[in-house]
């Protein structure tokens, strides 16, 4: 009681909600409206705030804390343009189901509405791209607000969401206590798949003939991984995963097909087009992944589907057997009726099966010629992989270097991929690359970007130099915005409209500037020694910004032409 | 196919918005929608009539559950159901005009609730058919002004949307 009875203002209030929820760290960057959150953050010492140097990489690398952890991210942003400035951060979260709690500032309850100084209408204009959202308009919902932002955001399928306070909010009096649990009469997100669904899954794929499971960024966020792997070495199985999923099972096991999509292995998008029934785990059919609907529907196949968000399932493609639930407590379930039924499998069957991918996969699709001229960007992921032997935390931007870094750095464990997949936003990998190492201090953090993405947040390199963050870039610079060279030359008659990056900055002096190593690679050759370099005992502690001047006109293979079905893919001249 | 959705929902300000931008935001039609509190203040009855294949119907469903403000839904079109609309007429009421709008009225068992010197204001409830067929049915010229509210739905018997 007497706990309850002291004073605090909302300030003090949300400090502690973040303590209760035991926040490691916030990102944020001050301003007008947060000042006095930011005058109680000065005050305590048990979460630590990191100042970026723009909100959107503040949102970014909340969003890669959580993701390399499964822990909630959190934001702090000043109103009007803080806010705005968070949107794309909110939006790439969101678009990938990442837990985020972001806290905006807001001008004065009394001013709300009268376009004051630094205003915008922040529930408004995040409402489409957040899990929910509240606006706080009494000091004393501070704390059940934050306590329900919490739990909706890691609940169920994840997601961000975002509260608002007003300025006079924050400096109002109450008391403080925080709800230990929380109840939401329309909000109860289903856990446990059901059982006779289930059964009536397992029997299909044991049944099976050409059996396939494609699993999706959902086992990576539920913590199912290794429920994953015992089921596909318990059935024998082939499987194959998203962009998003990758790590979610072991790359380098036998079963693993490799990534499919548009830019998947030639036996993974083969297997999924040609499989008599599939399994979709935590994945959503993205257009993407499965290509033109009807060409995927053409060829007859039972889907089961599970997934902890019933809105999910038959949203593109119709869904046979339907299981929502969390999918690492349905994948334990489909175990336990393993180990309890040992069902019979068609094993003539699944030996042909295995003798056809074994012949799709001898195409090897993800070959590549080597130069002596130019370097071959593949050649630095396969070295960036040798060198990390394979345990780096790899974050990527979004083009060309994305799916290289996809195809070429095989990833055996779960929350190791950082990229985004969903929204697809240029600018998060080097923001990413700092919520990573923040997480994991010890571990080896590289970024894979291209020179138009990491220009997108190139301001972030003052933030590693304030946290000597030892991240290591790995600049894929081709002088092309890639991917779009790549549409243009395929689709466009070679037509590279604003494409070309000119008037590139000296890399090296620009890292040098911000206090961190600079290396510049022109040569194949010496693309082994600078990378064996980069990641030395020597070069540990410091962040060091490698600008390899890859071949102009690689392009990323195999590829599937927007629109067009899985199996319509175009392969390398070389094969 | 016309679906009639009501829906339970926490009377908060901006959930109507929730449900409007979800239905934008994925291309989704709204005929029409209404919305007032229920009998326990801390909960709003929304219905609205929107028309899509069953897929979409489905997804439409599914994404208002998804909604955190949305604590129940109902396809009305899952079961039998009530429909009615309220409209407000406002017609012209002159000379021959005068006999033949009240007789009309009487007809749809419409009530005149204003009467001026050269109007009637005649309030009619029915099904959205009804109130389209009374339209329908009046003189283009004749009518100065209407105001429907769109359709409220409820189940029969004991098909009950309640917490």
């Amino acid at each position: 009681m007497e706990q309850s009875s002291k004073q605090f203002t909302g300030a003090e209030i949300l400090i502690r909600c973040l303590h209760e929820e035991n926040v490691e760290f916030v990102f944020g960057y001050p301003g007008g409206a947060v000042l006095n959150i930011y005058d109680a953050i000065f005050h305590q010492d048990k979460f630590k705030h990191i100042l970026v140097r723009h909100e959107q990489a503040a949102l970014h690398a909340a969003d890669a804390y959580s993701r390399s952890t499964g822990k909630v991210g959190v934001a702090l942003v000043t109103s009007g343009p803080g806010a705005t400035n968070a949107v794309t951060g909110i939006a790439t979260a969101y678009m990938d189901s990442i837990p985020m709690v972001i806290i905006s500032g807001q001008v004065p309850t009394y001013a709300i509405g009268e376009d004051a100084f630094q205003e915008c209408d922040t529930v408004g204009i995040t409402r489409p791209c957040v899990k929910h959202n509240f606006l706080v308009k009494d000091v004393k919902d501070i704390a059940a607000t934050m306590k329900k932002a919490f739990y909706v955001a890691s609940s169920g399928r994840p997601g961000p969401v975002l509260v608002d306070i007003p300025k006079d909010i924050t400096a109002h009096l109450c008391a403080f206590e925080y709800p230990e649990t929380v109840q939401l009469r329309s909000y109860s997100p289903v856990t446990k798949g059901h059982l006779g669904q289930i059964k009536k899954a397992l029997k299909l794929l044991a049944e099976a003939k050409r059996p396939m499971v494609y699993s999706g960024g959902g086992v990576v966020l539920g913590d199912a991984s290794a429920h994953l792997i015992k089921l596909i070495q318990a059935l024998d199985i082939p499987i194959t995963s998203t962009l998003m999923g990758l790590g979610g099972f072991p790359a380098s096991d036998k079963h693993f097909l490799g990534m499919l999509g548009m830019h998947g292995t030639y036996e993974a998008n083969m297997a999924m087009q040609e499989c008599d029934v599939l399994l979709a785990v935590g994945a959503r059919f993205d257009d993407r992944v499965i290509g033109n609907t009807e060409h995927f529907l053409s060829n007859p196949r039972t889907i089961i589907h599970i997934d902890i968000d019933p809105s999910s399932i038959s949203k593109r493609v119709k869904i046979d057997v339907p299981i929502v639930g969390d999918v690492k407590s349905v994948l334990a379930d489909m175990n336990d009726l393993i180990a309890a039924e040992k069902p019979a499998q068609n094993t003539v069957a699944l030996a042909a099966w295995f003798k056809q991918i074994k012949a799709w996969r001898g195409k090897n699709c993800l070959s590549f010629a080597q130069s002596t001229e130019f370097i071959k960007p593949q050649y630095v992921i396969q070295k960036l992989h040798e060198v990390t032997k394979g345990e780096a935390f790899v974050t990527s931007d979004v083009g060309q270097h994305q799916m290289w870094a996809a195809q070429y750095y095989p990833f055996d464990k779960p929350r190791r991929w950082i990229n985004s997949g969903g929204l697809g936003t240029m600018g998060v990998g080097l923001p990413y690359a700092m919520g990573v190492q923040f997480a994991h201090p010890e571990a080896q953090v590289a970024c894979v970007t291209g020179e138009g993405s990491i220009q997108m947040n190139i301001q972030e390199l003052s933030t590693c130099l304030q946290y000597h963050l030892p991240i290591k870039v790995i600049l894929l610079n081709n002088r092309y915005l890639g991917m779009v060279r790549q549409w243009q030359e395929f689709f466009y008659e070679n037509r590279y409209s604003e494409s070309y990056m000119e008037s590139l900055p000296d890399f090296v002096k620009l890292a040098e500037a911000y206090g961190h190593v600079g290396m510049r690679i022109e040569n194949p050759r010496d693309v082994d020694g600078a990378l064996v370099e980069a990641f030395s005992p020597k070069l540990k502690d410091r962040f060091v910004f490698m600008n390899f001047l890859t071949d102009q006109k690689e392009n990323v293979f195999p590829m599937i032409p927007g629109g067009k079905g899985l199996s319509v893919m175009i392969l390398a001249e070389n094969l | 196919m016309r679906h009639i959705i009501s829906l339970l929902m926490e009377n908060e300000s901006g959930a109507l918005s929730r449900v409007a931008g979800l239905f934008s935001a994925r291309g989704y039609n709204i005929e029409s929608l209404t919305v007032a509190a229920t009998e326990d203040p801390t909960l709003s009855r929304m219905t609205i009539v929107t028309s899509g294949s069953e897929a979409v119907i489905e997804q439409i469903i599914k994404q208002l559950n998804k909604l955190i403000d949305v604590v129940k839904v109902l396809d009305l079109n899952d079961g039998k159901f009530i429909e009615r609309e309220l409209m407000l007429v406002k017609v012209k009421a002159t000379g021959a005009f005068r006999e033949e709008m009240k007789r009309m009225c009487d007809i749809f068992r419409g009530r005149i609730i204003d009467v001026a010197d050269g109007s009637f204001t005649i309030e009619l409830t029915g099904s959205g058919n009804k109130l389209d067929a009374f339209i329908e049915s009046l003189d283009k010229a004749a009518i100065l002004e209407t105001v429907r509210t769109g359709a409220s739905g409820i189940g029969r018997g004991d098909r009950i949307l309640k917490v």
